[in-house]
């Protein structure tokens, strides 16, 4: 069971999710975006949180033209699974592998709180291990949080199940309340909050860990 | 050569920048100011005979985002 974090200049959350990751079960190796290409026999990717590239042009807009990025592209584009939190999640709408755009939160503001979150999809490998409409509790921490997509899209992703999680109490401006999203093959999370900011007692919450065990047992179950 | 790309939100896009910038106005006494958009510009120095295709290969590829934005070039 091997994961891969990308790090990227201005990432800050890659060592978390390596941490988080490696709790669950997983080997982790830490992959430099300049690389062509992802170590063998990788099961995961994920695309840690932070400032990559400064948020220069758009929030994740050159990492997602990095080098390595064409591998992770490959990746899920043959069925492999991706994690991204954050900044990983706007990378992963940059490149397409996800619908929508992260926009300026509604009040301009940077937000950092835990939020209350609703568990909307439960069939997926990341989220299996939530029961439907679960609430849970996990920190944002960000300024570009506001998704954003077509009315269309949105109901796609809604009928489909493809909404992962939604904000209780909508922080950010996002539409219809979304926090995160799958996938068509559900094999592909992109979220706004850090569960692995909740993933071990120290930290003052335990929330977000259910999504690393759920993901780790789907891989020792496959 | 030199163009000069505009990118805006496409319209029905919340724009919260444009709207915080048109409040600001608002209070100043531009009540004129009915409504306003934040963009950007990016001034490109290419080489002599770039196509206009190509330029519209880094907008779409790069410059701008389709799915939120619109973009426009204008060669200098």
């Amino acid at each position: 069971m091997k994961a891969a974090v990308i790090v990227f200049p201005g990432s800050n959350c890659d060592r978390d999710l390596a941490v988080a990751l490696r709790q669950a079960g997983f080997d982790v190796e830490m992959v430099w975006h300049k690389n062509r290409d992802l170590p063998g026999g990788i099961d995961l990717v994920g695309l840690p949180g932070g400032f990559s590239f400064g948020d220069y042009l758009r929030c994740g807009a050159i990492a997602a033209r990095s080098p390595i990025v064409d591998a992770v592209v490959a990746h899920g584009n043959r069925g492999g699974h991706v994690l991204g939190i954050c900044n990983g999640f706007q990378i992963l709408t940059e490149t397409g592998l996800l619908p929508g755009a992260l926009m300026r939160n509604r009040q301009l503001k940077y937000i950092c709180r835990t939020v209350p979150l609703v568990v909307r999809n439960t069939s997926s490998d990341f989220t299996s291990g939530f029961h439907d409409g679960q609430a849970i509790e996990i920190p944002i921490a960000h300024h570009d949080g506001n998704y954003f997509a077509e009315p269309e899209t949105l109901d796609r992703l809604h009928g489909e199940g493809r909404v992962a999680f939604t904000y209780a109490a909508n922080p950010n401006g996002s539409q219809t309340d979304i926090a995160g999203v799958l996938s068509a093959n559900g094999r592909i999370l992109g979220m706004m909050p850090h569960p692995e900011r909740a993933a071990d007692p120290a930290l003052g919450g335990m929330d977000g860990r259910a999504l690393f065990d759920t993901l780790a047992g789907s891989f020792a179950a496959a | 050569m030199k163009a000069r790309v505009h990118v805006m939100l496409k319209d029905g896009v919340l724009d919260p920048q444009g709207e915080a910038v048109r409040h600001a106005l608002g209070a100043l006494g531009f009540d004129e100011a009915e409504g306003v958009r934040q963009g950007k510009v990016l001034e490109l120095d290419l080489a002599d005979g770039t196509s206009e295709a190509r330029i519209a290969e880094m907008c779409e590829r790069l410059l701008s985002n389709t799915v939120i934005e619109t973009y426009r070039v204008e060669i200098l």
